[in-house]
């Protein structure tokens, strides 16, 4: 059955408080979990009191502070700072999010910061996301054309082109497929909201003609029809798109070439 | 603990290429079963009081009998196609999964033949 409890080793214990230092006016809490597989400890939420006169307005702004000024063995992922690389999605405030795009202005009370639900942990915040990338994998997100290839780029009408819209600008953060309980419960077989999104993405692409395939790929009870419309993949997206959106439209063509 | 490569355990058995039909039966039969539930509770209130001979006069109507069959069979379908979406959920271990599938399977059968079945006799009997 599925496991509604945390296994022993994973229970989450209290752990250190690195108090601000003193003259610091402005202060905020940060709560963050923490885990050390080498350790053989098991995770703990270390809090942190950070001065906010002297830090970015961001939560990675925060997270960065703390690793050069507090604690330097604090691991997390993180490189463009500006949501283009999707690098560092974290649970934040009990949301998942990319910590680069998200405002601590919009937080009220202490800052809890998690890793992505539900995945294995290879260190504090980052997530062993091996699976999703293979599953992204899957769906082999690149042009199938049997069409010899044009000396020039392969053209599409501006009303083709628009249908890509809201699908390319996914950074695969994973933010998605780790909120969504069916992927929680069933990731072993359901590809999940951005491995799903990434495919409608090949669907839609008028230069592709691999449409037909890529169903067969899909027509299953569960890598797609695991699906049942719960809605947190869009809720939570930090880009804003609408995996679950392009999850029916793949509904609907599955029912449409029947 | 095994070796097998990250796509090859994601490739699995491969895709099963069915699935459409049931999503679909689901989306049917529940768009099927919102008039046949409002008349059904309609038709239910206004049988209160009513004995078995004004009831079996009632069934006895073409329409009500058809009606009554269509809302039985719907529902029993629905819910046994519902029911299999949970189990595939949250019962993982093949054994224990495909046991629970088989037994919904039967029970759904069992009980919707069988109201059929009763509302026949109830129609038709003397």
């Amino acid at each position: 059955m599925v496991e509604f409890t945390l296994p022993k080793n994973s229970k989450i214990k209290t752990g250190r408080t690195h108090k601000a230092l003193n003259g610091a006016r402005n202060i905020r809490k940060f709560k963050v979990y923490r885990y050390d597989a080498d350790s053989g400890e098991n995770p703990r939420v270390d809090t942190f009191e950070l001065d906010m006169d002297n830090c970015g307005p961001m939560v990675l702004d925060a997270l960065i502070k703390i690793k050069n000024e507090i604690d330097s063995s604090l691991t997390f992922r993180r490189s463009c700072r500006e949501g283009v690389c999707g690098s560092c999605s974290m649970n934040v405030d009990g949301t998942n999010t990319l910590a680069c795009i998200k405002n601590m202005e919009e937080i009220k009370g202490d800052i809890k910061v998690y890793p992505l639900p539900h995945m294995p942990v290879v260190k504090d915040l980052v997530p062993d996301l091996t699976q999703a990338y293979a599953q992204y994998t899957s769906i082999k997100p690149w042009l199938q054309a049997d069409t010899q290839a044009p000396g020039t780029e392969r053209l599409q009408s501006p009303e083709e082109r628009e249908k890509l819209d809201g699908l390319w600008e996914c950074v695969l953060c994973f933010c998605c497929s780790t909120s969504c309980p069916s992927y929680w419960w069933n990731s072993d077989r359901y590809l999940g909201p951005a491995a799903l999104l990434q495919a409608y993405r090949w669907l839609v692409d008028s230069r592709d003609e691999g449409t037909g395939e890529r169903l067969d790929e899909l027509e299953d009870p569960f890598r797609l029809y695991r699906c049942h419309t719960i809605m947190n993949c869009t809720n939570t997206c930090p880009k804003h798109l609408n995996p679950a959106k392009a999850i029916a439209e793949t509904k609907k063509l599955m029912v449409e070439r029947r | 603990m095994s070796l097998r490569s990250d796509l090859g355990r994601v490739r699995g058995l491969g895709s099963a290429k069915e699935g459409t039909s049931h999503w679909w039966a689901q989306r049917l039969t529940a768009v099927a079963l919102l008039p046949l539930s409002f008349w059904f509770v309609w038709s239910a209130i206004n049988l209160v009081g009513v004995d078995h001979i004004g009831f079996k006069n009632w069934l006895n109507e073409n329409a009500n009998l058809v009606l009554m069959i269509l809302f039985v069979g719907s529902l029993f379908y629905h819910m046994q196609l519902g029911l299999q979406v949970v189990i595939e959920d949250y019962v993982h271990g093949e054994k224990k999964k495909v046991t629970s599938l088989v037994l919904n399977l039967f029970v759904a059968l069992f009980f919707g033949v069988s109201s059929i079945v009763a509302l026949l006799k109830v129609a038709f009997g003397s």
